[in-house]
């Protein structure tokens, strides 16, 4: 199957390294346009627990997390690009993270730090405790840990400007924001008689799998 | 600091209408405590509070307690002099009750100005249902106020002259009590690898309904 127009008509990655070291800078509008977002992550200023704690200590001159652009902790959800949900969501909390979220514009990401964020942690089988953000909004990056550390965090960022770098600004790929139709205004759940209602954004959280195996009763 | 005991004859002589029980802790730590009756165990707190040699005056801690109701088995034993001359027999009585149900505030007081402690106060509530109002101790200790609402967002207890009583930590159109023994948690189950304990009998909820068993074929 030969492509009448192939998809690398240029030059190879290795030749516009070589023009590079000469000083000769080729790029492309995709390139420089994820180049410059990935570049300039700016979180929303706000913590949920213990995790948000590694999250300040990232973001002071230890760490440092400006060393990745995204150092402009912003105190509204209006400015910012990026919820790093840090800490156990309860189910009281859980409308306001995903009010939260509504209200941040596009592009916008999520990472969910720690255990809580992702699943519920240690609290997973309590009542008061939501089982894992991803189950009202959509998250990009998951960092496990108890908390993590900064590094880690870090880490999450650096794996996030990976994933905005290799986005396509085009196409059936490119990211929410640039789809005609892309809208992620999740619903927000409310606070019920005996749980909140729904328990989960059903275009996000697939219903878990039904267990496997019927012969264990 | 005079003892449980002592303390107790004293503030009956103090309020002889007062019904207040010495409840023994057998456990190693053997923090015996004072049950008070609901009518005079706000007067009582504050003689606790105000009286010279107690000066009771810091309340670090309100916890409740779920006794749902039980059956308890009574055992007399009786000793039966053989007839016949032989050795006495211990016949053993086995009587049923039902335990009722109840609530029970406890509280634990120290003194800042003495330094001894703690004393240990338990109210306990008429039932689980609809008995469920006690006096509040927030008047007298100022400290009791939010553990107060904890309890009564928690465990369900009423308390009668509290300055705010609002459920503390979960929403107010919350309907449950969840540290009551019969609260059963909404069930958002999720799929587990290794379910075990408490996950597993509720992972066997939502495990597929078994295959019904082939009927035997029939002789023909």
């Amino acid at each position: 199957m030969s492509d009448p127009t192939p998809t690398n008509p240029g030059i190879t990655d290795a030749e516009r390294d070589e023009l590079r070291r000469h000083g000769i800078l080729l790029t492309g509008l995709e390139e420089l346009y994820n180049w410059g977002r990935s570049h300039s992550v700016w979180p929303l200023n706000f913590g949920l627990a213990c995790c948000a704690i590694e999250m300040i200590a990232a973001s002071m001159a230890k760490f440092d997390i400006a060393r990745f652009g995204s150092e402009v902790f912003r105190p509204s959800p209006r400015q910012a690009d990026l919820l790093i949900v840090s800490g156990t969501v309860t189910k009281k909390m859980a409308p306001q993270v995903v009010r939260l979220w509504n209200q941040m514009p596009e592009p916008k990401y999520c990472i969910a730090m720690g255990a809580c964020a992702i699943s519920g942690g240690p609290f997973k089988q309590g009542y008061n405790v939501l089982k894992g953000i991803d189950r009202f909004i959509p998250v990009d990056i998951y960092i496990p840990g108890c908390p993590p550390r900064p590094e880690a965090l870090l880490h999450g960022l650096v794996q996030l400007q990976e994933k905005i770098r290799n986005q396509a600004i085009a196409g059936p790929d490119a990211p929410r924001h640039l789809q005609a139709e892309g809208n992620c205004d999740c619903p927000i759940p409310e606070c019920g008689a005996h749980d909140i209602e729904p328990a989960q954004n059903d275009a996000l959280w697939p219903k878990p799998p039904e267990l496997v195996r019927p012969t264990k009763t | 600091m005079e003892t449980l005991t002592q303390l107790r004859d004293r503030i009956a002589a103090l309020f002889p209408a007062a019904n207040v029980v010495l409840v023994t802790n057998p456990s190693p730590s053997a923090q015996h405590a004072l049950r008070l009756d609901a009518t005079h165990a706000r007067a009582i707190a504050t003689f606790l509070r105000d009286d010279p040699a107690l000066q009771l005056d810091q309340c670090t801690n309100v916890t409740g307690i779920d006794w749902p109701e039980k059956e308890v088995v009574d055992v007399a034993r009786t000793t039966v002099a053989d007839p016949a001359g032989g050795a006495p027999r211990v016949v053993e009585e086995k009587t049923r009750r039902i335990e009722p149900g109840r609530l029970e505030v406890v509280y634990h007081l120290y003194s800042i100005a003495l330094g001894h402690g703690p004393v240990v106060l338990r109210l306990v509530t008429g039932n689980r249902t609809d008995a469920v109002t006690l006096p509040s101790l927030t008047p007298v200790w100022r400290s009791a106020e939010f553990q107060e609402r904890e309890v009564y967002d928690l465990f369900g207890i009423v308390f009668e002259g509290h300055p705010d009583l609002r459920r503390i930590l979960m929403w107010d159109g919350f309907k449950d009590h969840p540290m009551r023994r019969d609260y059963r948690e909404p069930d958002d189950y999720e799929w587990e690898p290794t379910p075990h304990g408490d996950v597993l009998a509720k992972a066997k909820l939502h495990y597929p309904a078994p295959a019904p068993t082939p009927a035997a074929p029939s002789a023909p």
